[in-house]
């Protein structure tokens, strides 16, 4: 048998020989290369944004609304007031894994500051909110827990109203009207960021949940509230916080054994997960085209390598009368396929890598190039170009000498 | 006996099935062949001379008998196993040259070292010297395609040197030139085997061709009709 060295050196001239077709050969590996690097690239780069999101609000945070959960895509039913801001109250006091529990209660408003005016989402709630969300205040305070019983027209205003209605002005002490409710701002929210859908959470404006039900947004059941948010002591705790607020909130509305809840819960990690998994089964299935792409660019490979042994079928019967043996002749093509493959991955690599980049340059994704995508695709590569070069080969080895050096 | 035996057939036959009908295109033929010998294999298309060169050649194998090279006998081996009495023992020379396109004189007639285990650097010299020998080192990287068809088959006979095989074995060598470059391509195989005591062993239908052996072997119908020795003068 001779050396690989040699070997490879006589596949890289025959392969050489024929340029145009060994790079339109290659050519089909390297935009499966490519595309699967490109997809592992967004697709973990989705992935960790998602979770760098979900974790910057919290993942310790359970997220309590009124009727029953009637499972992902369901029509929430029955009433829908069935909860309140005692509730809140009471499943801060009461349950022992949780931190904080805040209700939250509003909707959509127009603000106006002198000329200015600017629409945004107001949202009633009690002092813990903030500490629920993890959320600072730039400066002022936030309103106390009196403001809350005796529902004062007092607001906290996030970044984006600041920006937006006092530009340059000190907006602490200044009244906007709210629904045309007129409101003392007492304090400037710090700035946010967006959360994991991309909402800027700095467009909005907090007030105490009773001002929001009784003088901005009056219910048919006051009292009532459209969320609780509860955030656990520990991320440990989270499933014991849920179980906690869950049996705390059946015994307030004195719900039966065997009955439905007329709330739900929703675990702020499982949330995590489901959006992790559905990017999860999307970068699957783009991979996987893009797999099916690096198969046909396989068998693009088989398909010239049939040919190339086709048309050298009376040097390979030169080769043999002058000695060399069967596994010099399939090494000699299994090389030359292995070439082709390898050649074309690691160009694939190349571009896929400046693409996934290029990607996240142009639209600001996040890609996430791991050396485990670039060892896979090169790996993989490499074994399309054995597995497809393997029967060329071995059909080349298989000539008869005789026949070989007569064949014209 | 004063020379070695290189080449000693042994009541060989060979028998192709085609479809139903079987053809003997060997029907138990003897003879030795000495080295230094320069022997001319003759006769009509279908007597049987191409089976014997390739199983000469060591490309086929007998259905019966034997074939001893140097008195080993090679009658029963593997296709791989033929590979390396190939590389080792034979330098063919083909009618229609079978020189590899794309690559220079000098790289075809290196190219039996690549299989036959003699180092990389000291193929060059050795090929250089085969091309010497047949009178081709000025054009040793030209391409086969740059050369005349007298000049490609120098070659190629330097190829078929360049392993010091025990026999060269040249299949109908000059049918592919005209008699002007047949006559001096003879006249090298007659200098190799004068000069350098190489066995040669030749396929060819011209006697022309064949009268520059000293021993010429006729077949008929598979089977050896004549076995003429030039008388030592």
């Amino acid at each position: 048998m001779i050396s690989i060295r040699e070997t490879a050196s006589i596949s890289f001239r025959a392969l050489m020989a024929n340029k145009m077709r060994s790079a339109l050969t290659m050519l089909g590996i390297i935009i499966g290369v490519t595309a699967v690097i490109m997809m592992f690239a967004i697709g973990s780069g989705a992935n960790r944004q998602i979770s760098e999101r979900f974790s910057s609000m919290g993942s310790n945070m359970l997220i309590v609304r009124p009727g029953a959960d009637q499972g992902p895509g369901g029509v929430r039913s029955g009433a829908v007031n069935t909860l309140t801001v005692e509730d809140a109250a009471a499943i801060s006091s009461e349950c022992p894994a949780v931190a904080y529990a805040a209700p939250t209660y509003g909707g959509g408003a127009q603000v106006v500051y002198g000329n200015q005016n600017w629409s945004t989402s107001i949202t009633g709630t009690t002092p813990d909110y903030l500490f629920v969300q993890e959320w600072t205040v730039a400066s002022g305070t936030i309103f106390t827990g009196q403001d809350v019983r005796s529902a004062t027209k007092v607001c906290v205003i996030g970044q984006t109203i600041a920006d937006n209605l006092f530009g340059n002005e000190d907006p602490l002490g200044k009244t906007i009207r709210v629904r045309n409710v007129p409101m003392i701002v007492v304090g400037v929210l710090g700035e946010i960021g967006a959360n994991a859908m991309g909402r800027d959470q700095d467009d909005v404006i907090l007030v105490p949940v009773t001002t929001a039900q009784r003088r901005l947004f009056s219910t048919s059941r006051t009292g009532s509230v459209s969320t609780i948010m509860v955030k656990a002591r520990s991320a440990e705790l989270l499933d014991a916080a849920q179980k906690q607020v869950e049996s705390l909130l059946r015994m307030r509305h004195r719900i039966r054994p065997g009955n439905e809840d007329d709330f739900s819960v929703r675990n702020m990690a499982q949330m995590v997960e489901n959006a992790k998994a559905a990017t999860r089964t999307m970068t699957l299935l783009l991979t996987a085209v893009a797999g099916v792409s690096l198969l046909v660019g396989g068998i693009g490979i088989m398909n010239i390598m049939l040919v190339s042994v086709t048309e050298r079928i009376r040097e390979i019967g030169i080769r043999m009368a002058l000695g060399a043996k069967k596994v010099d002749i399939r090494l000699q093509f299994l090389v030359e396929a292995l070439i082709l493959s390898l050649v074309g991955g690691t160009t694939g690599i190349l571009l896929g890598t400046g693409g996934a980049m290029a990607v996240s340059g142009a639209f600001g994704w996040a890609v996430e190039i791991s050396p485990f995508s670039i060892v896979l695709a090169f790996g993989f590569s490499g074994l399309v170009g054995i597995f497809f070069g393997y029967y060329p080969a071995w059909k080349a080895s298989l000539l008869n000498p005789i026949d070989a050096l007569r064949y014209e | 006996m004063a020379a070695r035996q290189v080449v000693k057939i042994e009541n060989v036959s060979k028998i192709y099935s085609l479809g139903d009908v079987q053809v003997e295109a060997l029907k138990n033929v003897s003879f030795s062949v000495e080295e230094g010998e320069f022997l001319s294999v003759m006769g009509a298309s279908g007597s049987g001379k191409s089976t014997l060169m390739n199983i000469i050649g060591c490309l086929d194998t007998p259905t019966s008998g034997d074939y001893f090279i140097e008195g080993r006998n090679v009658s029963g081996l593997s296709g791989d196993e033929l590979a390396d009495i190939r590389k080792h023992k034979i330098g063919f020379v083909f009618q229609g040259f079978n020189l590899l396109p794309r690559m220079s004189a000098l790289e075809n007639v290196k190219l039996p070292m690549l299989y036959n285990g003699v180092k990389p650097h000291d193929r060059e010299g050795k090929a250089m010297e085969a091309l010497e020998m047949v009178g081709l080192a000025d054009r040793a990287h030209h391409q086969p395609q740059q050369l005349s068809g007298g000049q490609q088959q120098r070659v190629a006979i330097a190829r078929a040197l360049v392993n010091d095989a025990s026999m060269i074995l040249a299949d109908e060598p000059t049918g592919n030139l005209d008699s002007r470059t047949s006559l001096d391509i003879m006249e090298l195989f007659a200098e190799l085997n004068r000069k350098l005591g190489r066995t040669v062993i030749q396929v060819t239908h011209e006697p022309e061709m064949a009268s520059f052996s000293r021993r010429i072997l006729t077949f008929r119908d598979g089977a050896i009709l004549k076995d003429e020795r030039e008388s030592q003068a």
